[in-house]
């Protein structure tokens, strides 16, 4: 049975917080929390997903965070490591999966073995493109999926519209894009290190590394294993449309500065207190290397608005 | 130790079965497999006489359908897996879990194996896709060194295939979109990195440019070799110096180290290059064979021929290679 999107179409989405991409001192990721659990995201994803070396804090601190997220009424998710190489980091993800408190979500295949027959959400790392994928995870106990991040509108509309009963949709709302995870750290990697002896370099760029290009545009942003975007992603500008496809929860990718702020504004937009266009120019500000939403429309990522594909400048 | 080399076509099919490939890999003229480029590729007439050419020399023939199918074309996928299964290949490459489940489920009798880009780099990854699927090999992502490979291959009942030579992809194949945020499309979704279309070469007074989707990736000096361009080999600025951030235009390239790939239990070693010459397919595949089989006489004894690195060498795109994650330094 699938569910009826016009049904859905005017209930609004919920906010969640994404895990924690950067690597932080354990006091500020505490502090980042304590001020989130006062803003009106509703589910708040927690753990490491990036790298096994971060270790400011373990499984038992995002147990306890998770405890208090959820004693503040909001739904706490266990988030896991993206990229599983080695053995060690199967039995920490393991170990994860294993812990039935709370709600787990898979971003690497091996998480799905540990999880089948539990509930499970799928982060956009797990490459969930189409509804005969979404089915045979349904029967296996997902409950939310994240889109890819490089799927738009389209393909959004074709899966909520065929979706089991009771599996939610998740959008990549806003932050910097995920693209790419390697063996290699790149952080550690620019600045002359290898990955065994990185000194936590990465700790020193909270919003992970810039890259340009040789026309000084910024492009990239690395942040150990993985590259993301230097421009944020924000579909802020489509929210109504969003909303009216029947997605569930959008996420918000944690950032150094002006999280909160970000969440009041999508808060507001959705509360029908902002208009987008306000909206967006505000969220501007808070986007160093400035706002992009190709991937919304079909066209290249780093696009904004309904522009043609990759044209040249 | 199998030896699986690429077939963009007919000639390069031809090649490598006359050369020493215990297995061709193929795909159809279309985005299901992720060497979708102009002119490459086989229609129904080529694979046919594909077949028949590598049978008749005792040669397995797998085919690629290993790209991501989304809801609005679904039936292109379906099909192709449906044509490969007509075809009675000796084995189905495949990606994506919509696909290896239509597959599994359709044909219960055709072999399927896990594509580099179905990203399954742990046990506990390809024992979930070996359960449901019954997948009965594995290509794993080149993202291990090659005592994780080792140490994979103990604790997982699916012989694993590992990348030997060609390009070097340094993302976690199969999850890495930096193709699609400069030009919309991506491996996943339309078959090829950096797809032709959205590639500019242009002289500049400051030298050669090269661009994808209008992004800048690279300004050489006039007569500095140019490879393909694909945005993790691009030079940026890294705090204000210009470097190789990602990595440097390398290809891949193992044959020092093949005495220990297969002391590992490797089953399958696999030639990148699909979208590459005849020549190419011909020299590689000649190269490897002598030196696989070389190794499996003497593997203490074994040491790569100058003459081989040289007609490798030739052949290779750029000028350095490397062993790549497989030595756990390049990590």
């Amino acid at each position: 049975m699938t569910m009826d999107s016009q049904q859905t179409s005017d209930v609004r989405p919920r906010l969640s917080l994404g895990p924690l991409l950067y690597y932080w001192p354990r006091e500020r990721v505490l502090d980042f929390y304590a001020e989130m659990l006062e803003t009106p995201v509703e589910v708040i994803y927690l753990g490491e997903t990036i790298c096994s070396k971060r270790r400011q804090l373990r499984p038992e601190d995002y147990w306890d965070l998770a405890e208090q997220v959820s004693a503040a009424g909001k739904q706490a998710v266990i988030s896991t490591l993206a990229l599983i190489e080695s053995e060690g980091e199967l039995k920490t993800l393991q170990r994860l999966c294993a812990d039935r408190r709370f709600l787990v979500e898979a971003n690497d295949l091996g998480a799905l073995d540990f999880l089948e027959g539990h509930a499970f959400v799928t982060g956009h790392s797990i490459n969930l493109y189409n509804h005969r994928t979404l089915e045979f995870l349904a029967k296996r106990g997902l409950r939310r999926w994240v889109l890819p991040v490089e799927l738009g509108r389209e393909t959004a509309r074709e899966l909520i519209t065929r979706r089991p009963e009771g599996v939610e949709c998740e959008l990549f709302a806003f932050g910097r894009l995920p693209l790419a995870y390697s063996a290699r750290c790149f952080t550690a990697y620019n600045r002359g290190l290898g990955k065994d002896d990185c000194q936590f370099c990465c700790m020193d760029d909270p919003d992970g590394l810039t890259i340009l290009t040789q026309e000084g545009d910024a492009f990239l942003t690395l942040n150990g294993i993985q590259t993301q975007s230097a421009s944020t992603h924000s579909l802020l500008p489509v929210l109504d449309e969003v909303s009216a496809l029947g997605v569930d929860v959008l996420r918000i990718s944690p950032q150094s500065q002006h999280t909160a702020d970000v969440i009041g504004v999508f808060n507001a937009c959705l509360r029908g207190e902002l208009d987008t266009a306000e909206g967006t120019a505000r969220l501007a500000a808070w986007a160093p290397s400035g706002l992009c939403d190709g991937y919304w429309s079909g066209a290249a990522g780093y696009a904004t608005g309904p522009v043609a594909v990759g044209m040249p400048r | 130790m199998e030896l699986v080399c690429p077939a963009g076509n007919l000639p390069a099919l031809k090649a490598a079965v006359d050369h020493g490939a215990n297995a061709v890999y193929l795909g159809f003229r279309d985005d299901t497999n992720a060497r979708h480029f102009a002119g490459l590729n086989f229609g129904e007439k080529q694979i046919t006489e594909g077949i028949r050419y590598a049978r008749d020399r005792g040669v397995k023939v797998f085919v690629a359908v290993n790209t991501y199918a989304q809801p609005n074309g679904w039936e292109r996928w379906q099909a192709a897996v449906d044509r490969a299964a007509d075809l009675r290949v000796d084995a189905l490459i495949l990606a994506d879990m919509g696909v290896l489940d239509y597959a599994a489920e359709r044909h219960p009798n055709l072999t399927l194996h896990l594509s580099v880009q179905g990203s399954a780099t742990n046990p506990a990854a390809i024992g979930f896709m070996h359960r449901h699927f019954g997948i009965q090999r594995v290509v794993v992502p080149r993202v291990l060194s090659l005592a994780q490979v080792k140490s994979l291959i103990q604790q997982t009942p699916v012989p694993v295939e590992i990348f030997g030579f060609g390009s070097l992809c340094v993302m976690v194949e199969g999850r890495c979109l930096l193709s699609s945020y400069a030009t919309g499309q991506s491996p996943n979704t339309f078959g090829a990195c950096s797809p032709a279309a959205h590639v500019e070469w242009r002289d500049t007074a400051e030298g050669q440019e090269t661009r994808l989707g209008g992004i800048l990736l690279e300004r050489r000096r006039h007569g500095e070799p140019a490879g393909y361009p694909t945005i993790c080999k691009g030079r940026y600025l890294v705090d204000g110096q210009l470097r190789y951030a990602i990595e440097e235009p390398t290809s891949l390239n193992t044959m020092d180290i093949l005495p220990d790939i297969m002391a590992a239990g490797v089953s399958a070693i696999k030639i990148e290059g699909r979208q590459r010459s005849t020549r190419y397919v011909s020299e590689v595949t000649r190269v490897w064979r002598e030196a696989i089989d070389a190794c499996k006489r003497n593997p203490a004894a074994f040491q790569p021929k100058d003459s081989w690195r040289q007609a490798l060498a030739k052949v290779s795109e750029g000028t350095q290679t490397t062993i790549g994650p497989y030595e756990r330094q390049w990590h």
